[in-house]
């Protein structure tokens, strides 16, 4: 094997136009892209692949479960902004990637997935392992290919990684049959851009445009901006505060666009929507202008579209032209990178004091803060919107928190102040249950240097737990706070308010958890009262590795202020007066 | 909104899938579809399609939008309300005995159908122009006992001007990426 060399270091000279097999072509080209990690797992069709690999300087993260390298893709490109890579076999290593493609699919996250196929003589025959993963994965990728021989491996790579990360991101599926791995060709680094005639992923906005957002931003009295996930995706931040400084608008952001805009700021309001504070969604409803950067008007953010904002005047800042006027109509769209658009359009307006109407939206948040659980006495329970609080507090809001789904989504979304962008990750379009452990260690791979948190449900926890030994394993130090109600939560509130409090199906019971943290080799606590919260915390953040928290949380305690599905935004179902749980 | 009859002329890649990305799309989405015709075109690699569907003027846009965005499509064209011919091509088999051949030659040339085939029994009939044509010409072969039937699909073209494929095949060029 003394013919090995480190491509990285290797001219694109001689070294370049030699020889290579598809499987070396595979990484020849990913480490060209910029490569460094892979999150992958073996089997039969990747296995050539796969035996190349210790010839190049990639890490690989070997998982327990595809969808775990799908998620830890998707969390290492959400936390980093680079491209992130799964890799697995045909069949049901690429059928188990599904869940993790449709979930960056959602939330719009540049992820390739390189995928093993059966030998392409074999391809239609119902081989073993075969599923036809180009066609399964069709409706959830940006796009896809199925590769059959060795010459189309480099093209069709820098192609999907192309095409994942330009335009609106999102994710591609490249399908290698085990033949092409095989087969030998000349490998020839091109460095000449991407051929795509069909693919126009920027967009020129109109010069009218920016003079008809002027005029209705300087009519407007009262403007509210909306920040986007396309704020964070678009490092857009800097820029939207300077529009901030001009406007004084206040900021109302999606859960995915929260941390776009720092939560500190006195024009900040918080999250919108369903679970949106009341101050939010009455301020959205009052406006007579909404701007909205980076967002689709998703129906968690409207509720009932008849009644919705239906005073304000809309400007639509938006990448993708097929979001335009889909869910809400719009007076202005304007089409292209937000970040462009905006240190456009910021210069030419005049500078603005709101007075009023930041007022009347203060006096509306200080009423319902003294309503809020965080001012009420714990009176020996643990609430989760108080493990929440003081996780918050006690990180000083610098950690980089990847939530699961359900309630515990929620109350992060509402009690963990963000300050910066790509520090919350959440699964928002999908809402993939599981997605939050092994995202954090795509994370934390990614930032290694970030206090990295999951925040968790007893549910989630246990649909991809397994990943925990991944963590072991690869040394990666993350902290995992798992929010046990002893129900799925989120599912039984619905229950509680809309199916007569019949909790069919969600109570779930768990294992010790500390126990299974120590069996993984890692710290495992568990907190049963609010004054351990602290000790706990600091414990967990001074073990070596990851580090498991157990808190053993009220079990009937429901998300407020809560817009029933599809109904008016001001139709909220608040907190009962009693303060923390609801009568039951 | 009302909705009304569109149609789009959208040009793909030819390569295997492409069809099947669009009628996707469109599954996924929920448009109907009410014909679609796929063909080659003079420029080598390139495909066209004639889409007729129902929309609202909203759902249209929006519907062209998701077809740009898939990356095999080089373009599409909404070329409702534009001056074009549209036809669809239509092959009628019916029963036709020998002693009514004549009077079935009558009916052919009144709506310029050509016979294309002739057995001791039926006769197959070859007929191009618009839906409503092509169905009333069915409808007055009915008394002969209609035996079979099958339609190309609608397929369309604007009037004057410059080929519109010509144009797409100069931007099928190298590197006329991402502009």
């Amino acid at each position: 094997m003394s013919t090995i060399t480190n491509p990285v270091s290797a001219s694109p000279t001689a070294e370049t136009t030699s020889e290579r097999t598809g499987a070396q072509t595979v990484w020849e080209t990913l480490v060209r892209l910029g490569v460094d990690v892979v999150f992958g797992y073996p089997g039969g069709a990747i296995m050539p692949t796969h035996d190349a690999m210790v010839q190049y300087p990639v890490r690989h993260i070997r998982v327990r479960h595809e969808q775990g390298a799908a998620h830890m893709a998707d969390g290492y490109a959400r936390a980093s902004g680079k491209v992130g890579v799964a890799m697995a076999t045909s069949g049901p290593g690429a059928t188990n990637l599904v869940t993790g493609i449709a979930n960056a699919m959602l939330d719009s996250i540049p992820i390739v997935c390189i995928t093993g196929q059966v030998a392409s003589p074999l391809v239609g025959s119902d081989a073993f392992q075969e599923v036809d993963i180009t066609g399964v994965t069709l409706p959830i990728t940006k796009h896809n290919f199925l590769v059959r021989r060795v010459e189309d491996i480099m093209p069709t790579l820098c192609k999907a990684f192309y095409i994942a990360g330009s335009g609106r991101p999102g994710p591609v599926v490249v399908d290698i049959t085990k033949d092409a791995q095989f087969a030998k060709a000349p490998f020839q680094w091109s460095d000449s851009p991407v051929k795509l005639p069909g693919y126009r992923p920027e967009h020129r906005p109109q010069s009218p445009d920016f003079a008809r957002a002027v005029k209705l931003i300087e009519e407007a009295e009262r403007p509210i901006i909306f920040c986007g996930h396309g704020i964070i995706r678009a490092n857009a931040s800097r820029q939207l505060s300077e529009f901030v400084e001009k406007t004084d608008a206040p900021v109302a952001s999606t859960l995915l666009g929260l941390g776009g805009f720092p939560a500190s700021h006195p024009r900040a309001l918080g999250m919108m929507g369903m679970h949106g504070e009341s101050w939010v969604n009455s301020a959205i409803q009052q406006a007579d202008l909404i701007v909205a950067l980076g967002m689709r008007f998703d129906d968690r953010v409207t509720g009932n579209l008849a009644t919705y904002a239906r005073g304000a005047k809309k400007i639509h800042v938006e990448l993708d032209p097929a979001e335009i006027n889909k869910n809400v109509k719009v007076d202005l769209p304007i089409i292209g990178n937000v970040r462009d658009i905006l240190e456009a359009l910021t210069p030419q307006l005049e500078k603005r004091v709101r007075k009023a109407w930041n007022a009347s939206i203060d006096a509306m948040r200080s009423e319902a803060s003294a309503h809020d659980i965080i001012q009420l006495p714990d009176a020996g329970k643990l609430h989760p919107a108080h493990v929440i609080h003081d996780l918050w507090q006690l990180t000083k809001g610098q950690a980089l928190v990847v939530s699961d789904v359900g309630q515990h989504q929620m109350w992060e979304a509402q009690y963990y102040k963000h300050e910066y962008p790509k520090k919350l990750l959440t699964s928002g379009g999908l809402g993939t249950m599981g997605f939050g452990l092994p995202a954090a260690l795509g994370a934390k791979v990614a930032c290694p240097d970030d206090e990295v948190w999951v925040i968790v449900g007893d549910g989630g926890i246990q649909m991809t737990q397994a990943e925990l030994q991944t963590a072991r394993q690869e040394n990666l130090k993350v902290n995992v706070a798992i929010i046990n109600n002893g129900f799925l939560g989120m599912v039984r509130q619905w229950q509680e308010f809309f199916f007569d409090r019949r909790y069919v199906a969600t109570p779930i019971s768990s294992p010790d958890y500390v126990k299974i943290a120590e069996a993984h080799g890692l710290h495992g606590q568990r907190v049963t009262r609010r004054e351990e919260i602290a000790p706990a915390v600091a414990r967990a953040r001074e073990a070596p590795c990851t580090a498991v928290i157990e808190f053993c949380v009220e079990g009937e305690d429901s998300v407020y202020p809560m817009v029933p599905a599809g109904a008016n935004l001001e139709e909220m179902i608040r907190r009962p007066p009693t303060g923390g749980q609801s009568q039951s | 909104m009302e909705t009304k009859r569109r149609t789009f002329v959208v040009y793909v890649e030819d390569r295997p899938g492409v069809l099947n990305r669009v009628a996707s799309l469109f599954r996924r989405r929920g448009y109907n579809i009410i014909s679609l015709n796929v063909g080659r075109t003079h420029e080598v690699g390139v495909s066209r399609l004639t889409m007729v569907v129902e929309a609202d003027d909203d759902t249209a846009r929006i519907m062209e939008a998701n077809l740009y965005k898939l990356v095999n499509v080089l373009s599409v064209e909404d070329i409702t309300g534009t001056p074009a011919i549209t036809i669809d091509l239509a092959l009628i088999k019916a029963r036709v005995t020998p002693q009514q051949r004549a009077d079935a030659i009558d009916l052919a040339e009144r709506f310029r159908a050509r016979v294309t085939d002739v057995s001791a029994e039926t006769m197959m009939f070859e007929i191009t122009g618009t839906q409503e044509k092509i169905m009333e010409f069915a409808g007055e072969l009915k008394p002969y006992q209609v035996v079979e039937m099958v339609q190309t699909g609608t397929v369309s073209m604007t009037r004057g001007g410059e080929g519109y494929a010509s144009e797409v095949a100069r931007n099928h060029k190298p590197n006329a990426t991402a502009a």
